[in-house]
């Protein structure tokens, strides 16, 4: 790695060690009692000094440490489906409804075009959950009472009113703004429903999203119904509260949205016959640490790279087990943050050096043109990636671990290296069950077709270049920080534009989040791309020094959108920017 | 790879692995009830004594945190690099924020170079950039300083870099202390939207009256 060979060797070789060591105490399961005995721990809580335990230990920050808890004790929880209700009061309405206390500002674009079909009442509020049973209740923030959020089943042709209500309180329970923007990630959404970072609204008001669920192209290059190449699959909504959105999701603002049509059915034994129902999960990590003292979720305020857990939770519960059935299965797996990378890989517990390969069949839960078998799957914070994993491989009884192997230490972003087997995190246990099943969903091959990609032949009406940068700490695009009145470009409706992305931040890696139109990747360091980066896209992940050519189409809507590091600390502190569709465009080239 | 069960990772620390197993876990933990507001006074704010540019000497929570949202920034006076432009930002922020500063909202800029900036120093500084009542630059004594510094994070998480002061941290942190809401942002951002943001944690309006009310 570049960046490496530019620090210094030998901390970089001390890294290692202590990484190793730490590593090793963990794996041994080691007690706080047993370190303070061992002399390696002062009663304060930090590592002592001693050559090769802990490089944190000379550098200026200690990271807090959760207390321990026994792994796979608990069953994975799937979060419930959200459920419409029949009818709004007062009802939904084009113009902000300000009497009432709703806090949007802008009116409706399409709700006359699109008319609802579904209406969802949704109050965000203090819940006291477990994530564990050996921790306390949590006071998380939730949506109805759910951490994660409902999930979502929307179908294309089918438009939906979700009303948020801010019903959380004024105390915080030590950290979260209660002011909430909620944003549907991927979503084709019109800006003033998008949940735009400044959008937020207050304790006591509510703000109607209005989702469309509509193909792009619809009102531009593929009308009426739009464009089936531009087909979602796994959205996720979350708070995106400017400067405070890392906060809100660590206390548990996020859940899942689905999208289904005519191929993605949701039925397995109709259209592209992906497994549905009970064995289509979706799964959000998220890593936290706890106080050692009071149990309680613990955000560190004073972290300005990104905040890393030492606390692996699957929706919502701290390594939890999964029983399978002998079938495939889909998971929809997603990365809920606020810093950490994941690379999962299957590891057989009686066996962790076997490879066990499973399909890919999505990227930022879009289908691939074709399912790709693969070894493990990478992604970064807010990357979606739907797997087909098939269990009929395995004997009943056994158990298989989903394994991140990917080695990160702080909130820079992973260290480059991948862990042996069975010296990674565990973060889930999938235990395998004799039960009888019957699976009516098709086996992936290398030669199912999924949809196709839209061309990217079109001449793009311009080229912008951003480079996304640090300087004495402070996170900027282009030199400049975030501003919620600053248009920093202006780009025409129902035009092509490539973008290059550029990350000049040196040891550092930022998954980059567009809103509103998904891309398809040109280039990458110059080269084309390959495997699943033959995909469409919503968040680019820029590696170290690494420069990307991404293709948008921006079609039908007009509006606010921002763009962002997804790394949400570093999105907190501004690198972000805000551009706005309109009838004419502007020619910045380095906005 | 070793062998590292937990027996022979005791043992390699010279412990026999007589202990109980490393979790009991049917043993019902106690928790400290310790409140938020609590924990994060002293997890960032200890109660340092440090001296205002003015010559007077205050306890960093108890005097400059405890009850008030505060802006929070380090700087050096002869720092050629960013300090100056943060600065002037910070001016501009006080302009703004008009009279509540000094009253409940107040500014702190802590030199990184405490062995040079002497009260005497930082009041020239201030007098320089046009410092008003409300904002106090303070030094103290240079570990007591550090110490502030690796709490609050204004730390490069490279050893190398975080000890070449030129790049030193240049974003704000600012929060309301009672209310315990903090956030982050770039001294060099745009002033109107630093003081948006400051005032994003400020008190609900009901109660920000009362507080005046009692002025």
């Amino acid at each position: 790695m570049a960046y490496i060979s530019k620090r210094d060797r030998k901390r970089e070789k001390d890294r290692k060690i202590a990484a190793r060591n730490r590593r090793e105490i963990i794996a041994a399961r080691l007690t706080r009692r047993d370190l303070m005995k061992a002399g390696l721990l002062t009663g304060a809580g930090y590592l002592i000094l001693k050559k090769g335990l802990s490089a944190r230990a000379s550098t200026p920050r200690d990271d807090p440490q959760s207390p321990p808890t026994t792994p796979f004790v608990e069953p994975l929880p799937i979060p419930p489906i959200a459920q419409p209700v029949s009818s709004l009061n007062p009802v939904p309405m084009v113009n902000p409804n300000t009497a009432a206390g709703e806090g949007r500002t802008r009116p409706h674009q399409a709700l006359n075009l699109f008319p609802p079909q579904k209406l969802y009442l949704v109050t965000q509020q203090e819940v006291l959950k477990s994530v564990h049973p050996e921790l306390p209740l949590q006071r998380l923030w939730s949506f109805n009472g759910q951490v994660p959020g409902p999930t979502y089943h929307a179908r294309y042709g089918e438009p939906v009113l979700v009303r948020n209500v801010n019903g959380l309180p004024l105390d915080n329970g030590g950290f979260g703004l209660p002011s909430v923007s909620t944003h549907l990630h991927n979503g084709h959404t019109p800006s003033e429903s998008d949940g735009f970072p400044c959008d937020f609204f207050e304790r006591g008001q509510f703000y109607d999203q209005h989702y469309p669920n509509v193909l792009a192209g619809f009102a531009s290059t593929h009308p009426p119904n739009g464009d089936i190449r531009e087909s979602m699959s796994t959205l996720w909504y979350h708070d995106h509260r400017v400067d405070h959105t890392a906060e809100n999701v660590y206390k548990g603002l996020a859940g899942f949205y689905l999208l289904f049509n005519d191929f993605d059915t949701g039925d397995e034994t109709t259209g592209f016959r992906l497994p549905s129902g009970e064995f289509d999960v979706p799964m959000i990590f998220t890593d936290r640490v706890f106080d050692e003292g009071t149990g309680q979720l613990f955000f560190d305020l004073g972290n300005l790279d990104g905040i890393l857990g030492d606390k692996f939770l699957v929706n919502g519960r701290i390594q939890p087990f999964f029983e399978v059935k002998r079938r495939r299965y889909r998971f929809r797996w997603l990365d809920g943050g606020p810093s950490r990378f994941y690379q999962f890989h299957l590891t057989k517990a009686s066996n962790p050096s076997q490879v066990n390969q499973f399909w890919q069949i999505s990227n930022d839960g879009n289908l691939l043109p074709s399912p790709k078998l693969v070894n493990n799957i990478r992604i970064s914070v807010a990357e979606r990636a739907d797997a087909i994993i098939d269990f009929s491989q395995f004997a009943a009884g056994t158990v298989v671990y989903l394994e991140n192997r990917l080695e990160q230490d702080d909130g820079r972003g992973p260290t480059g290296d991948v862990l042996p087997a069975g010296q990674g995190d565990k973060v889930l246990k999938f235990i395998v069950t004799g039960d009888p099943v019957v699976d009516n969903s098709a086996a992936p091959t290398a030669t199912t077709q999924y949809y196709q990609l839209p061309g990217t032949a079109d001449a793009p009406r311009i080229t912008r270049t951003f480079k996304f940068e640090r300087g004495n700490g402070q996170w900027q695009i282009n030199g400049k920080f975030f501003n919620c009145d600053d248009v920093r470009f202006r780009i025409q409706q129902n035009s092509v534009e490539k973008w290059i992305l550029q990350n000049s931040s040196g040891g550092w890696q930022h998954p980059i989040h567009i809103h509103f139109e998904e891309f398809q990747i040109l280039k990458i360091n110059g080269a084309n791309p390959a495997g699943v980066n033959i995909a469409r896209k919503d968040v680019m992940r820029l590696e170290h020094n690494m420069q990307v050519e991404v293709y948008f189409r921006f079609r039908d809507f007009l509006g606010r959108y921002p763009m962002h590091c997804h790394n949400t600390i570093h999105e907190d502190h501004a690198m972000m920017l805000r551009w706005d569709i309109d009838t004419t465009g502007d020619n910045k080239t380095n906005p | 790879m070793p062998n590292t069960n937990r027996r022979n990772l005791l043992a390699m620390f010279g412990l026999v692995g007589d202990d109980p197993p490393a979790r009991d876990s049917k043993e019902q933990r106690k928790w400290l009830d310790t409140s938020p507001r609590e924990r994060i006074r002293q997890r960032y704010f200890p109660n340092i004594e440090l001296t205002t540019h003015e010559g007077r000497r205050v306890l960093f929570y108890d005097d400059l945190i405890k009850d008030k949202l505060v802006v929070i920034n380090f700087m050096y006076a002869d720092c050629e690099g960013v300090c100056p432009t943060i600065m002037l930002n910070l001016a501009r922020v006080q302009k703004e924020l008009g009279q509540r500063v000094g009253r409940d909202i107040f500014i702190y800029s802590l030199t990184l170079r405490p062995e040079k900036d002497t009260p005497k120093v930082l009041n020239d500084y201030a007098k320089m950039h046009g410092v008003k009542p409300g904002w106090l630059l303070l030094t103290g004594k240079p570990d007591d300083i550090e110490t502030i510094r690796r709490r609050l994070g204004f730390v490069d998480p490279d050893p190398k870099l975080d000890r070449d002061r030129s790049n030193h941290i240049g974003n704000l942190r600012y929060g309301n202390e009672p209310l315990t809401r903090w956030g982050t942002c770039p001294g060099m951002a745009d002033a109107d939207f630093i003081v948006k943001s400051i005032l994003w944690l400020d008190w609900p309006e009901e109660e920000r009256s009362k507080k005046g009310g009692q002025k």
